[in-house]
């Protein structure tokens, strides 16, 4: 839409030439590329992004005595790192395949139930009549302010007496459901699921859950994916509860993180090779699905 | 039928006389299926979060006024006992003047360059999602990682930074002994991983700014400095007091990076960087192995977030009402502007 004839209606027609004028000296919402200092300042904090990651590649292709005596000890990786990762995978300190495979199937499943739970109940917030609805989903938002985290005590007590100490249940099922995962697809289907639909498909007979699967889950698929992508690296770099209950045989790739430090504290290029290595599946996470990421973020932000 | 949705005026479906000849069993069950159905289908939610949120919230109460110990469990009613013990320990005071300094250095900072980076990459630029996704890289290494990698370049004597101040004539910083140097080592790591993610949200507030409203300004002459403290920074206030609430959670609640910032997880020597959730770890499933306490700490600390939350929610909305009465007029010409522009796509 060109500005020019609505700043014409509003404000004169010399109002808007003028401004047409001066939205060639800058402003926000002007059209024209910003200057060379704007890529500039971008660049800078992108390298500054990726500069600590980078140096772990660094470190990692080195040695101890090397770091110790140059703080850079070269600018460019090299494939010596692959000894260190190898020594990493086959250290006797923790598990780390075992780790690797936790992490995997802690975050895949929660991802996958969060997605299921927080659609169904979005889309009865959202879309279903039911007594009791408004009360029930100020209860959802309230609790996303809450910091279930501190009830760790507790939720150790209740693990102990089912004997879940090192299991990875005892990570799985708090992370079964979330309340912001609740909001975020109410919000959503409020907007994206028209009542007409809903209506056709109860008209022709369907069931509410056959309407749930056939109607409700294609509409909310967008939204979908960037809860799981959410939920998936918030599981995965989640440190504090899988600490307390998981053991250095069956942990997951945070746990492991901490222990590099404990077990190799005399060579550091070990456990900056170890740190790379635990980041490496959401660089891989990232590549591939880091434009849903922002997509997600920015959608958030609106409707949050 | 008609209570199907939330819909204001649902659609009414066939002529009312049909539907009562069909009144039978499948119809009874469809009505049935109409009013349990989304009980059930919020059920799984509330069931588990019940289970594994509320009640350890409402437990933590419980314990912490019993002598509770980590392998001899529940040892008796101790009413306030574990609280005042907590509050005659230094340690706890430390902790609390910690984790509020490490929040304050890294929340302030954070939301400032986060709204600077947005109002950068809110220009029309090339590449716009290679720039968004390169500010949102460190977001993706974990907290635990993190602490690790800065525990390194904030390292007292060979770290990265240290030898950078030296080369530029400066002394070496005492990272890891000095109190302040090691809560703004902390922060930076903090601010490393989220400043891109709230750069994002910011973004995509500034984005929905009515455009006309800049063009207002312009028109009245306002420069680009103008234009960015009085039109973007108080149409954004809403997700400034967003981003300022959940970073007050979440920083509060901050332990993996000062956990990793040393081999030993302790804090430091003095407590200098132990924080309020370090010092819950420490009485759980440290040397004490005191639950009791713990979950008093835990208590106390939730207790902390909540008005943190609160006060922050009420300053930065009561900034927001009286900014609103000054910008009056011009509010109310975006929102007829934005509201013409509605028409005019459809």
């Amino acid at each position: 839409m060109s500005s020019v004839p609505m700043t014409a209606q509003t404000a004169g027609k010399g109002a808007a030439r003028a401004a047409a004028r001066r939205r060639g000296h800058g402003g926000f919402g002007s059209n024209r590329r910003p200057k060379w200092l704007t890529y500039v300042i971008l660049a800078l904090v992108v390298v500054l992004s990726i500069a600590p990651l980078y140096y772990t590649l660094l470190l990692g292709s080195s040695d101890q005595q090397t770091i110790s005596k140059h703080v850079i000890p070269q600018w460019l990786p090299d494939a010596s790192i692959f000894d260190r990762f190898s020594d990493v995978i086959n250290t006797d300190s923790f598990n780390f395949t075992k780790a690797l495979t936790n992490s995997i199937i802690i975050s895949v499943v929660t991802a996958f139930s969060v997605v299921l739970f927080s659609t169904l109940a979005g889309f009865a917030f959202a879309k279903l009549r039911f007594k009791g609805r408004r009360g029930l989903l100020v209860f959802v938002i309230a609790t996303t302010a809450v910091p279930t985290q501190l009830g760790v005590i507790p939720l150790w007590i209740i693990v102990t007496d089912l004997g879940w100490q090192n299991k990875i249940q005892a990570v799985i099922i708090p992370a079964l459901v979330s309340a912001f995962g609740v909001f975020w697809m109410t919000q959503y289907l409020e907007s994206a699921l028209p009542y007409e639909l809903i209506e056709a498909a109860r008209v022709d007979g369907a069931s509410m859950i056959r309407t749930f699967w056939s109607v409700a889950l294609p509409a909310a698929r967008p939204a979908a994916a960037m809860l799981a992508l959410f939920t998936f690296i918030q599981q995965w770099t989640n440190f504090f509860w899988p600490s307390i209950v998981l053991s250095q045989d069956n942990a997951t790739l945070p746990v492991v993180v901490k222990l590099l430090q404990g077990s190799f504290h005399t060579d550091y290029s070990l456990v900056m090779a170890g740190v790379f290595l635990t980041t490496v599946p959401l660089i891989i996470v990232f590549i591939l699905a880091g434009r849903q990421l922002v997509a997600g973020i920015m959608q958030g932000a609106v409707k949050g | 039928m008609t209570a199907l949705t939330t819909a204001p005026t649902p659609p009414r479906v066939g002529p009312p006389e049909k539907r009562r000849r069909r009144v039978g069993f499948s119809q009874r069950l469809s009505r049935w299926d109409v009013k349990v159905s989304p009980y059930l289908y919020v059920s799984p939610f509330f069931i588990i979060f019940a289970i594994t949120g509320l009640f350890p919230l409402l437990y933590t109460g419980w314990v912490s006024m019993h002598k509770w110990t980590l392998i001899g469990g529940d040892a008796g009613y101790t009413g306030f006992d574990n609280f005042t013990a907590i509050f005659q320990q230094g340690e706890f005071w430390l902790s609390l003047r910690n984790t509020f300094m490490i929040f304050l250095l890294s929340s302030v900072p954070q939301v400032i360059i986060a709204i600077v980076l947005a109002a950068i990459l809110n220009q029309n630029i090339r590449a716009k999602t290679f720039w968004r996704m390169g500010v949102l890289i460190p977001y993706i290494v974990a907290p635990v990682a993190v602490g690790l990698i800065f525990g390194q370049l904030f390292a007292d004597q060979y770290g990265v930074i240290n030898t950078a101040l030296s080369a530029i004539g400066l002394p070496k910083i005492g990272w890891h002994s000095n109190t302040f140097a090691s809560w703004t080592a902390i922060a930076t790591m903090v601010n490393f991983r989220w400043i891109g993610y709230n750069t994002l949200i910011f973004l995509a507030a500034m984005q929905a700014v009515p455009a006309d409203l800049y063009e207002a300004a312009v028109i009245d002459g306002a420069g680009r400095m103008r234009q960015f403290f009085s039109i973007t920074l108080p149409q954004i206030r809403s997700t400034i007091i967003f981003v300022v609430i959940t970073s007050t959670i979440g920083g509060l609640q901050i332990f993996d990076e000062p956990r990793t910032f040393d081999t030993y997880g302790t804090g430091g020597p003095s407590h200098q960087w132990e924080t309020t959730t370090m010092y819950l770890w420490n009485l759980g499933w440290g040397p004490q192995q005191n639950l009791g306490r713990a979950a008093a700490v835990a208590w106390l600390l939730f207790v902390v977030i909540v008005i943190f939350a609160l006060i922050n929610y009420f300053v930065s909305s009561r900034i927001s009402t009286s900014d609103a009465r000054r910008g009056t007029s011009k509010q109310s010409r975006g929102r007829r502007g934005s509201t013409d522009r509605k028409g005019a796509t459809r």
